[in-house]
């Protein structure tokens, strides 16, 4: 029961903090909250399988039982997919600041009004 | 030999034209060659696939021969393979209109849309629930991409709200697949539809809640109200053929709602049957209003036809709600109508734009525009079929919903949203029309710029004309959608061509395992 409870304590902080993180108005705090979610979903798949101890991880004959190695498999595709997302968004995040010139979520300071600017160059004005 | 993998050919070629795309450099017209041919490709299979569907029956493809439910399955049903071929029309409208310029901003334009495919066809194949996470995060990276293309501040902002809600949403489609995993023990759709209808009643509101969880993504992908905001500025940003092709991501989000809650939460359910139906009702509503409001208020075209994109998000969920045969008949026959259509507004609102001059598609009197004939027709048809007015397709569209609806309780909500919302909509695109055309500043007419021409309006042309055409062939489309409709509310036919007929050898070992979920 200790470890049930332990896991699904340790899984709420990450989630909290990842929430309250993802709400913040700058990117990179975002960015953290993001991970920090990603982090808590990521536990919460693995607790999925149940929490078993000294069982092997594949069918064995001489166990009587074994730990389901499937959400195993499936926090490992999470955790890749995860990875390369918050990698795109780090990267997303930074050419938005230079950009924009500012780390606000909303790409305005606030009380600032958006840039003349703001509407999408067309096909003939944007040229890389 | 090629036959027996026709199922996952659609999530094969993309996948290998856009690895084929990421290696040629240089001159532009290879990655056009084959991009164009990838997709034309695409298109003729998910036909091939409709026929053999209509012939024999869903098929069922397990990869590397591993039998359900212990492999992933792809299983090409009559809705998927309808999906499938609506992707491939829309892709290939937008991949001709992207030749015309700007797919030349930046070198992996053809790559990205080959991935994106990819991505959007394996969600419509697939038949297991992570698998659907998996290809969901490949449209959604692949279309990140692309929402960025051609750079910008506007596109950048968009994107960091996009990027972020679509990651939450993957948070919450992860947590409700493994909760749903924990109390059932499998993934496989077939499967699941199995066990959730076995489901101890001690364990039933764990799986409630995992559904439930399921419907925030899926309408979250759908841009239902009140998650739709992220919507509007997301695609009016979006170069135009890329806002195109994102008139199916709204749809793969109501796609997995009539998938998951039609197999896994269907008839067969017992206790946890129609799980959503309750909620569907007031959040579709809201979106039909939220989504005509909007356009109302929109100060360019692109944003009001945005906006009229998730008004008829909203109309095809209010169809969803009373889980007939009818209804949903109708709901698939306006969910195809409304992609072409929202596509083709995307295409002529910009073309409109490059014709106006300065004020592109602002919604201010401009110059008058030069030739405004073809554009003009084209803008009629479309604004006329997405508001439903007879003869074109959203009006038999609304018209099969309004019947199928007919004898359900929230038939008077359901009624009053969609005529009402219907009305609101003439008004708004009457009053886009007349500013875009009639109202006319001084100056000398705006010039047309490489934008309009042939090869661009050939694309918006073709949807149109597809929309027409979807009237005019309305019979057979109708007795498609109607056989369609009659596969998801009698899931059991789903189930059976997955795991076979009662119970198949893969259920049958299952239980002869003592796995921990089992203790």
């Amino acid at each position: 029961m200790s470890l049930e409870l332990l896991v699904a304590a340790a899984i709420a902080l990450l989630a909290s903090c990842g929430v309250y993180l993802v709400l913040r108005a700058r990117t990179f705090p975002v960015v953290l909250g993001l991970s920090l979610l990603s982090y808590a979903v990521n536990l919460f798949i693995f607790v999925m399988g149940r929490l078993a101890e000294d069982v092997p991880p594949i069918l064995d004959k001489a166990s009587a039982t074994y730990a389901d190695p499937l959400p195993q498999a499936l926090v490992l595709t999470a955790i890749v997919i995860g990875f390369g997302m918050t990698g795109f968004l780090v990267e997303l995040a930074v050419r938005a600041r230079d950009e924009t010139g500012t780390d606000h979520v909303d790409g305005v300071e606030p009380g600032d009004v958006a840039k003349p600017d703001a509407r999408p160059r067309t096909d003939e004005e944007s040229g890389d | 030999m090629i036959a027996a993998h026709l199922p996952v050919i659609p999530v094969v070629l993309p996948a290998l034209a856009g690895a084929l795309l990421l290696l040629v450099s240089g001159n532009i017209r290879p990655r056009r060659a084959i991009g164009l041919v990838a997709t034309t490709t695409f298109l003729a299979v998910a036909i091939l696939l409709v026929l053999r569907v209509i012939e024999a029956g869903p098929i069922v493809y397990a990869l590397g021969e591993w039998p359900a439910p212990f492999g992933i399955v792809l299983v090409a049903d009559r809705l998927a393979a309808l999906m499938l071929v609506v992707l491939g029309i829309v892709a290939l409208c937008a991949v001709v209109y992207a030749r015309a310029g700007w797919d030349t901003h930046g070198r992996y334009f053809h790559a990205f849309f080959q991935f994106q495919l990819m991505g959007i066809a394996g969600a419509f194949l697939t038949g297991d629930l992570f698998n659907l996470f998996v290809f969901f995060e490949v449209l959604l990276i692949a279309s990140y991409c692309l929402l960025l293309h051609g750079l910008g501040a506007e596109r950048l902002r968009a994107a960091v709200h996009y990027v972020v809600l679509n990651l939450v949403g993957s948070a919450l489609f992860l947590i409700a697949a493994s909760l749903l995993y924990a109390v059932t023990g499998t993934l496989n759709m077939a499967h699941l539809a199995v066990r959730v209808g076995q489901l101890a009643p001690a364990d039933q509101p764990l799986a409630a809640s995992a559904g439930l969880i399921l419907l925030v993504v899926f309408l979250l992908k759908a841009a239902s109200f009140p998650l739709h905001f992220w919507l509007p500025g997301a695609y009016v940003a979006a170069a135009a053929p890329v806002a195109a092709l994102f008139a199916i991501m709204t749809k793969v989000g109501v796609y997995s709602i009539v998938r998951v809650f039609g197999v896994i939460f269907g008839a067969d359910a017992g206790a946890l049957a129609q799980l959503a139906s309750p909620w569907l009702l007031p959040l579709a509503i809201g979106t039909m209003i939220a989504g005509v409001l909007g356009a109302l208020a929109s100060r360019r075209l692109a944003e009001m036809v945005a906006y009229l994109t998730v008004s008829s998000v909203g109309t095809v969920l209010v169809a969803l709600v009373p889980v007939t045969e009818a209804a949903l008949s109708g709901a698939l026959f306006y969910m195809v109508h409304s992609t072409f259509t929202v596509a083709a507004l995307f295409l002529i609102a910009e073309l409109l734009g490059a014709r106006r001059g300065p004020a592109g598609d602002e919604l201010v009197p401009a110059p008058r525009m030069a030739r405004p004939l073809v554009l003009g027709l084209l803008f009629v048809i479309g604004a006329a079929s997405i508001v439903g007015l007879p003869p074109f397709s959203g009006f038999l569209g609304k018209l099969m919903i309004l019947q199928g609806t007919r004898a359900s309780p929230a038939a008077p909500w359901i009624w009053a949203s969609i005529l009402g919302v219907g009305f609101l909509m003439l008004v708004g695109v009457a009053r886009g029309g007349a500013v875009i055309f009639w109202s006319n500043a001084p100056g000398a007419p705006g010039i047309e710029s490489g934008h309009a021409s042939a090869g661009t309006l050939l694309p918006a042309i073709a949807l149109a004309l597809a929309g027409i055409a979807m009237a005019v062939f309305a019979a057979p489309i109708k007795a498609y959608t109607d056989a369609t409709a009659a596969e998801i509310v009698h899931p059991h036919r789903y189930v059976e061509a997955v795991l076979g007929p009662a119970g198949g050898p893969g259920a049958d070992m299952l239980k002869t395992l003592p796995g921990v979920n089992e203790r």
